[in-house]
């Protein structure tokens, strides 16, 4: 299993701390690059564990979910595992938190949980 | 000692402003002799260099905030630009050029004391290399009749973190002032979480803050949300200015933090400076917001 970088984690309503993703887990890979995040939407289910793999294609970049209170650093040329179990339906925006020049400020995307 | 500022002088002032907002006013211990009140004036958010419909004006509204400025009955004590002096760009040569113009710019001003803070678009892609070279240092404090300030910085790292090295210079440097002194705080990012959905905050603010609740008299004044803003933590009142170059929407009232748009039935809108008076006896202060005249 590929080690995880354990960020920052604070799952609202499940109380739970994750400190490893289990082999089972879905991973999805998160690609930041100025400025915009692919895929820009994701789709997750309540309650469904997942592993956000994120990595940077040019720069330093940030990842930050303020209503799941999770956040990371996004570097270039490293994968950072971020887990996550949405904890209710809802979109859940998440941006760059690392100024990463001209676009930043518009540097977001969406994960979208559902029942 | 020159001529003390009153009221009506401040309702002259505040002829072409908008609201007045008193922050709160401590009753603490006077001091001895009493300290003279004085105002100054804070200008943000300037991003020279930008251009865009949010403002077809981008290239005059700086200059008719200096030339309000200057039209002042009595000139401030002096002045503070809170941050973003220029719009960020990834060209170092093309920073530099910037920053030199609008500071050609500011010394327009019949002010000889300003002081200047960096926003994230000065300071973030170098860490405020550039900024250093044409404003001096990003953080710094001076006392002025009475009242300890304190330039903050926490924009040069660009994940808009104080850092703890800078944490720990607050905390030494505002354990050493006495505790009926006021104390006021510049700084460009909101040090409290005001909206972190858009990046309104800044990430160890709460340690700022946990520092400054161990004095009672703290104030802050700071830029980047390019609006007013008046928020409470504590006993610590912050207190945001607008922009002169776009306002910004409302924390969370839009999708997105989409500048809002220039209107030409009222252009300026939305845009201004503001002064500040302030009564060091009651750590006082008393806020003019000034529009920009069309």
């Amino acid at each position: 299993m590929r080690p995880i970088i354990v960020a920052t984690i604070l799952l609202c309503l499940l109380g739970a701390v994750a400190l490893a993703a289990t082999p089972s887990e879905r991973h999805i890979v998160i690609k930041a690059s100025r400025f915009f995040y692919t895929p820009a939407r994701i789709v997750l289910k309540t309650g469904e564990p997942v592993v956000l793999d994120l990595t940077a294609l040019d720069r330093l970049h940030g990842f930050d979910i303020p209503d799941l209170k999770v956040r990371a650093d996004v570097l270039p040329g490293q994968v950072t595992s971020v887990r996550i179990v949405p904890p209710k339906a809802g979109s859940y925006e998440f941006h760059c938190d690392n100024f990463c020049g001209t676009g930043h400020e518009t540097m977001a995307a969406v994960i979208v949980v559902e029942d | 000692m020159g001529p003390k500022i009153t009221r009506r002088d401040f309702a002259r002032l505040s002829a072409f402003g908008g609201a007045v907002f008193a922050s709160g006013l401590w009753q603490g211990a006077a001091a001895t002799p009493p300290a003279e009140d004085f105002y100054f004036v804070q200008l943000s958010d300037l991003h020279w260099g930008f251009e865009g419909p949010p403002n077809p004006e981008a290239k005059t509204t700086l200059k008719r905030a200096i030339a309000e400025v200057n039209a002042m009955p009595k000139p401030p004590d002096f002045v503070v630009f809170t941050g973003d002096l220029t719009h960020t760009t990834d060209d170092d040569a093309e920073r530099r050029r910037r920053m030199a113009e609008v500071k050609t710019i500011i010394g327009g001003l019949n002010v000889r004391d300003i002081k200047f803070l960096a926003g994230e678009h000065d300071a973030s892609l170098d860490w405020g290399a550039a900024f250093k070279d044409h404003f001096g240092p990003t953080r710094y404090t001076f006392d002025h009749k009475g009242v300890h300030f304190i330039a903050l910085d926490n924009v040069s790292d660009p994940g808009g973190q104080i850092g703890k090295e800078q944490l720990d210079w607050l905390a030494a440097d505002l354990g050493a002032q006495p505790k009926a002194k006021p104390v006021v705080v510049l700084t460009h990012r909101p040090l409290f979480d005001l909206y972190p959905q858009w990046d309104w905050a800044t990430r160890d603010g709460a340690a700022a803050i946990e520092i400054l609740q161990t004095h009672p008299k703290v104030t802050v004044f700071y830029g980047h949300i390019h609006q007013e803003n008046h928020f409470m933590t504590g006993a610590i009142a912050h207190h945001s200015a607008k922009s002169l170059i776009f306002a910004l929407p409302a924390p969370g009232s839009t999708p997105k933090r989409t500048p809002v748009a220039w209107d030409p039935a009222e252009p300026f809108r939305g845009l201004g400076f503001r002064s500040i008076e302030a009564e060091p006896e009651t750590a006082g202060y008393e806020l003019y917001e000034m529009g920009i005249k069309a």
